[in-house]
Parts: structure tokens; C-alpha cells; sequence
């Protein structure tokens, strides 16, 4: 179908670059989902004052480029700390902070959307605080916040394109070599978007179908 | 407490450089905000159309913007049009990847705040011999955009952060670009970025704060 | 004239309207009662072609509504409609709700629609609320702006869709009085309404629609005092409890 110089070998080069995007998307998503469950409740309980450290903090991570996420933290591992730290290590640090910002709103979002009264009548049972979170907020606050947290981890798939930047070679940057050697951009252009385009556009499709069915009932 | 002594001063000397580099990371910015929301109104617009094929184009636009990489739409303006000899200035590329970007994202949020007006609305405004065009026009859009206030301040947010892609195709003029080049001359990359971050941070908290100034002043009802 | 012609319409498997007739002539007030999905509200918005017919059809001084060649924005001009929700249109102030179609629809200027729009507001007594956000509004002034919104067009036809059913009762007299001023200035009026005591004090005939049929018509002394048919009977002392 296409006359093209692509060979076997660079189909397996651009596998490897996309299973490298999975590997880091999946690290970062896995700690900082951990994470921001765990600022997000603490940004909770503390309330707005108390958490404002935290809220400036995790505010950073949200308002300033990933690249820049990237090169900084690159440069204070290596030149200020002097850890001999691989890029890969970098980039799931820096994506799993990322994630973790943005997360812990997400979270937030979703334990506020418990209604006080339902707690209440949770901790009026004789239910601790341990308890109540466990049996009540935790199932509520899923539903509200699992398809936002899907949009999170396809956010963080799509942005780890930028882990090229601490010499690590994803998908994208895979197809960017081989542009280079192979003068051939549309075809490995529309061969790396597709990789993109078929994980992410079912799991959205489904992230969108349990926010009208949760918002339904 | 570190083996490294950080030399702010020498960074700092370039901060004029840096803040023209800010001024066209602005300039990009605010253009493909412009653009994007002219294009989202028009993508909305070919979804309620009823033509199959307007509404084909605006879905498939909606959804390669939201399920690919910004950095692959970048890539697709500037090496996938290049393929069809369309060369681009860096500039150009990132000015239409971003825009791309954004058109698609807004038009999404659009189809959100549309679910929020009443038909009746339109209903209303045809009842007073307005036609379809001018029932959308005076009564759907103001208040679609209205609704949408927020999230289009967010996608500007995005839109500034994307700005720093333009590296990838060869823009040097921007905020990243210029620290990029400076980085080159005097390796003080941890400096010279962690400064860049600083004016970053400082831009998108002045366009929040300002979104919200204008939101205020511009919906009283 | 508006005059209605065996007009038949269904939604779905559902006929709502099983071929009405009905003639309306210049500055008659007609009230229709009836029962929920009687068709009565529906015959409204087929009469400014918001809604299709299935067949029969309906002339506006001679200009058949569905007409394929009819310019319907042409025609609503001449046909006002306020609705049970009064859709007001939130972001624009009480005296934009109002200019905005004389504006854009008649291409007025400024200036002369402010000052229709201002003469219409205090009409309907509303003179204060000029600047005014409808959300700020209660809901019968609301109601009583969409009157107005309705009026800046000089409609010589106005329809009047349940405009009470939506109100709190202590509102609901406010705008009936403006619906009265209204039906004694000589303005041609079709209401639907569930005030009885109302559409006896105005109209100058009533009709009685029953599952999409007009059961009954005529002056609204003898539809009250002497209703002939028995669904009348039993709608009205229904509704005197």
C-alpha cells in the first residue's frame, strides 16, 4: 500500500518507544494516584488555610511547562545533588508529582461532593472517621471522581511524550528519529498517532459513558 | 548544604532577554486562544448543523485534539504539512498546533455548556421571528460563552504551558526558546530555568487572576 | 383572522389534536380549557409554526402557516407567544430582553426600540426594573417582562401558553391583570389557561378540548353556566373543588 523504506527493525524501534511510553505512564499514574490520594485528603481535612503550603506547592505543578518540570529537575539530580540518577528515574519522579497535583484535586473534588448530611448519618451510626471514609466516602467519592481520573492518566499518557527531554526515547520521540533518518513524516507521524489515538480514545469514550451514567441516577 | 554554588546573578543579567522571550510566549498564546475559540464556534456550529459532513469533520477535529499528544499536533504542523511542501516557520507550526489544540478542546467544552441552555431558549427567541442563525447568534452564544468563562481561562493556562513546545520544532524566540539558547551559552541550566519557571508561574497566575477580574465585571447577572 | 382548519398533529404513536377547527377574528379573546394532554398548548405552537402539522392547515390573515414558500420569521412577527416558562433570556437586562428582537428582527434603531421597549415595560409595570437581570426578577415579573418581550414587536395577534401555571399563587394575580389590560385594549388573544374564573372574566368565547378534540365552544356564560357536553361537566366541576 505504501511505498516506503520503513523496515522490521524500525517497527521494532518504534514498539520499544511505545512500550516505554506505557511503562512510564503506568509507573507515574500508579505513585501519583498514590500520592494525590494522599495530599487530596490532607488538602481536605486541613481545610483551605492549613493546606495552603500544600495547595501552593501542588499549584506549581500545574502552572508552569512539564518540560521545564523536566530540565529542572534533571539539572538539580544531577549537577546540584550529584545523584547519578537515569533519565528514566527523572521523568517518573517528575510525571508522578505531576500526576499527584493534579490527583489530589481531583480527589478533593470528589470527597467534597459527599453530601455532609450522608457523613453525618455515617458517623451518628456509631461509625469512626476510619470507618465512615472507608464505607462511605471512599464508594461515593469513586464515582464522582473515576472519570475525571481516567481523563488524568490519558492527560499523563499523552504528556509523558515530553520524558524525551531527560534522554529517555518513547513513542514519540522514536517517530521523531526515524522522520529524521527516514524522510518519511506523514506515514510514521499517522503510525504513532494512531498507537495514541486507539488507547485513548476508547478509554475516554468509556470515562465519559460512566460520568452519564453516574450523573443519571 | 550543596557541593554547587548557584549563581542567580548570572541568570538574573539575563532576565530582560527572558521577559521578551515571555512577551512572544504571550503573543503565541493569545493568538491561538483567539483563533482556537473562532474555530470552536464554527466546529459547534457544524455539529448542530444536521450536515453528516460538517459534523464528521468537527467530531473527528474534537477528538484527535483531546486523545493525541499536543506535541504530536505540533509535529503533524510543522513535519506533516511539510510533507505536503507546506513549510512552516517554527512560529507558524506551534501557532497552528496550539490553535488545533485549543479549537478541539473548546469545542468540547462548547457541547458541555450547550447542554446547559434550555431549547426553550432557542424556542423563545425563534417565537420572536428570529431565525435559526440569529437565535444562536444573540441568545445560545453569549451564553455559552459564559458558560464556558472557566474553562476557556483554563485552556489559555494550557495554552501558555504548550508555548514551550515550540523548542521541538525550532522556535528560539519564545520564553523557553530564549532560556533554551541562554542555557547553551552559560550552562547555568538550573538557573536560568528555574527563572523561566518563575515568570511561567507568574503569567498563568496573572491571566487566572485577570480571567477572574474580567469574569466579574463582564457577568453581573 | 386566524383561521384553523381540521388540523391534525401527532407526536409519535399519539395524536394530540384529531382535526381542530377554529376561527378566530380580530380582537376576539379566545380561552381554551381542558384537561393535561388535551393538545391544547400544542394547537398554540402550531399556530406560530413552532410545531409542524400532520394536515389540516392554519391562515394568519390569509398566509397558511406551513406553507412551504411562507416566510415563518416574517410571521411571527405578527404573532406573539409567551410561554408557561418564561424564558427570559438571562443575560441580557429586562429592557435588552426586550429591544433585542425589535433590533435584530425589524432592524430598529437604538434609540426607538429602547424607547418601545421602555413604553412596554411600564405598561406591564415593570418601568423600574429596566436595568434589572431576570434573575433578579420574581417569577411573575419575569412573566410579565416576556409579556413585554412579546409586545415590543406590535404583534396584532398575541398567544398566551399556561402563563400562570408556572407562577407561585400570590404572583399569578399580577399577571392576570396584565392579561386583562391587555384583552381590553382590543388585542386578538388565544389563551390557554387553568383560571377559570379568569377566562370567564375575559374571554369572549371559550373552547373546551378534550383528548385532542374541541368538545365544546361559545360564549363563556354558556360554557360555565350550561355546558352541553358531558366531558365539560365533568372537567368543570373537577375543577371547582
Amino acid at each position: 500500500m505504501f511505498d516506503t523504506a520503513l523496515t522490521t527493525a524500525d517497527f521494532v524501534f518504534l514498539a520499544k518507544g511505545a512500550g516505554m511510553t506505557i511503562v512510564v505512564t503506568i509507573i507515574s499514574v500508579i505513585a501519583g494516584t498514590v500520592l494525590g490520594i494522599v495530599f487530596g485528603v490532607i488538602r481536605y481535612q486541613l481545610g483551605a488555610i492549613w493546606a495552603a503550603p500544600l495547595i501552593f506547592v501542588l499549584d506549581i505543578f500545574r502552572s508552569i511547562p512539564l518540560l521545564i518540570q523536566l530540565v529542572l529537575a534533571n539539572a538539580f539530580m544531577g549537577t546540584i545533588l550529584r545523584l547519578n540518577m537515569s533519565g528514566f528515574t527523572v521523568a517518573c519522579i517528575v510525571l508522578s508529582m505531576y500526576t499527584a497535583a493534579y490527583c489530589a484535586e481531583i480527589v478533593r473534588g470528589g470527597i467534597e461532593a459527599v453530601p455532609a448530611t450522608t457523613r453525618r448519618a455515617a458517623r451518628s451510626l456509631g461509625m469512626s472517621w476510619g470507618q465512615d471514609m472507608r464505607e462511605i466516602v471512599l464508594p461515593l467519592a469513586t464515582r464522582v471522581a473515576l472519570p475525571s481520573w481516567i481523563g488524568l492518566a490519558l492527560g499523563v499518557m499523552k504528556d509523558s511524550a515530553l520524558v524525551y527531554v531527560v534522554q529517555v526515547t518513547e513513542l514519540l520521540r522514536s517517530t521523531q528519529i526515524l522522520i529524521t533518518r527516514l524522510q518519511e513524516p506523514l506515514l510514521l507521524l499517522m503510525i504513532c498517532g494512531a498507537f495514541y489515538f486507539v488507547i485513548s480514545f476508547p478509554l475516554a469514550r468509556f470515562g465519559g459513558y460512566l460520568e452519564k451514567r453516574w450523573s443519571n441516577d | 548544604m550543596f557541593n554547587y554554588t548557584f549563581q542567580w546573578k548570572q541568570a538574573m543579567a539575563r532576565l530582560p532577554q527572558m521577559l521578551d522571550g515571555a512577551v512572544v510566549t504571550m503573543q503565541v498564546a493569545i493568538l491561538s486562544m483567539v483563533l482556537g475559540i473562532l474555530l470552536a464556534i464554527i466546529l459547534t456550529m457544524f455539529r448542530l448543523s444536521g450536515i453528516r459532513i460538517l459534523s464528521a469533520v468537527a467530531k473527528t477535529w474534537v477528538e484527535i485534539a483531546r486523545n493525541t499528544p499536543a506535541l504530536f499536533q505540533i509535529y503533524m504542523a510543522h513535519f506533516g504539512l511539510g510533507s505536503f511542501g507546506l513549510h512552516l516557520s517554527p512560529f507558524l507550526s506551534i501557532l497552528i498546533g496550539i490553535t488545533f489544540n485549543n479549537a478541539g478542546y473548546l469545542t468540547e467544552n462548547f457541547r458541555g455548556a450547550l447542554k446547559a441552555i434550555p431549547d426553550t431558549q432557542t424556542r423563545a427567541a425563534r417565537s420572536l421571528g428570529m431565525g435559526a442563525a440569529g437565535a444562536f447568534r444573540h441568545v445560545v452564544l453569549p451564553q455559552m460563552l459564559r458558560i464556558s468563562f472557566l474553562p476557556m481561562t483554563n485552556q489559555m493556562v494550557w495554552a501558555i504551558l504548550m508555548t514551550s513546545l515550540g523548542v521541538t520544532v525550532g522556535m528560539n524566540t519564545d520564553l523557553y526558546g530564549v532560556t533554551q539558547d541562554l542555557n547553551a551559552l552559560t550552562f547555568r541550566t538550573f538557573e536560568l530555568f528555574a527563572l523561566a519557571a518563575v515568570i511561567f508561574y507568574a503569567i498563568t497566575k496573572i491571566v487566572t487572576l485577570g480571567a477572574r477580574l474580567i469574569a466579574a465585571r463582564l457577568f453581573r447577572y | 383572522m386566524i383561521e384553523i382548519e381540521h388540523v391534525r398533529k401527532s407526536f409519535g404513536q399519539l395524536e394530540v389534536l384529531k382535526g381542530i377547527d377554529l376561527t378566530v377574528s380580530k380582537g376576539e379573546v379566545v380561552t381554551i380549557i381542558g384537561g393535561s394532554g388535551s393538545g391544547k398548548s400544542t394547537l398554540l405552537t402550531c399556530i406560530n409554526g413552532l410545531e409542524p402539522i400532520d394536515s389540516g392547515r392554519i391562515l394568519i390573515d390569509g398566509t397558511e402557516v406551513h406553507a412551504k414558500s411562507t416566510d415563518l420569521n416574517k410571521l411571527r412577527r405578527k404573532v406573539g407567544i409567551v410561554f408557561q416558562q418564561w424564558n427570559a433570556f438571562p443575560h441580557l437586562t429586562v429592557l435588552e430582553n426586550v429591544t433585542l428582537a425589535p433590533r435584530k428582527v425589524l432592524g430598529m434603531a437604538r434609540a426607538e426600540a429602547e424607547e418601545i421597549a421602555v413604553r412596554q415595560l411600564t405598561h406591564v409595570g415593570l418601568g423600574d426594573k429596566l436595568k434589572t437581570y431576570p434573575g433578579r426578577l420574581s417569577g411573575g415579573q419575569q412573566q410579565r417582562m416576556a409579556i413585554a418581550r412579546a409586545l415590543a414587536m406590535s404583534p396584532e395577534y398575541m398567544l398566551f401558553d399556561e402563563v400562570t401555571s408556572a407562577l407561585d399563587p400570590q404572583l399569578v394575580g399580577e399577571v392576570l391583570d396584565t392579561l386583562k389590560m391587555l384583552a381590553q385594549e382590543g388585542m386578538t388573544m388565544i389563551l390557554v389557561t387553568h383560571e377559570m374564573a379568569f377566562a370567564r372574566d375575559v374571554s369572549d368565547r371559550v373552547a373546551f378540548f378534550h383528548q385532542g378534540v374541541m368538545a365544546e365552544i361559545g360564549p363563556p356564560q354558556q360554557i360555565f353556566g350550561d355546558p352541553q357536553h358531558p366531558e365539560t361537566r365533568k372537567f368543570l366541576s373537577s375543577t371547582r373543588q
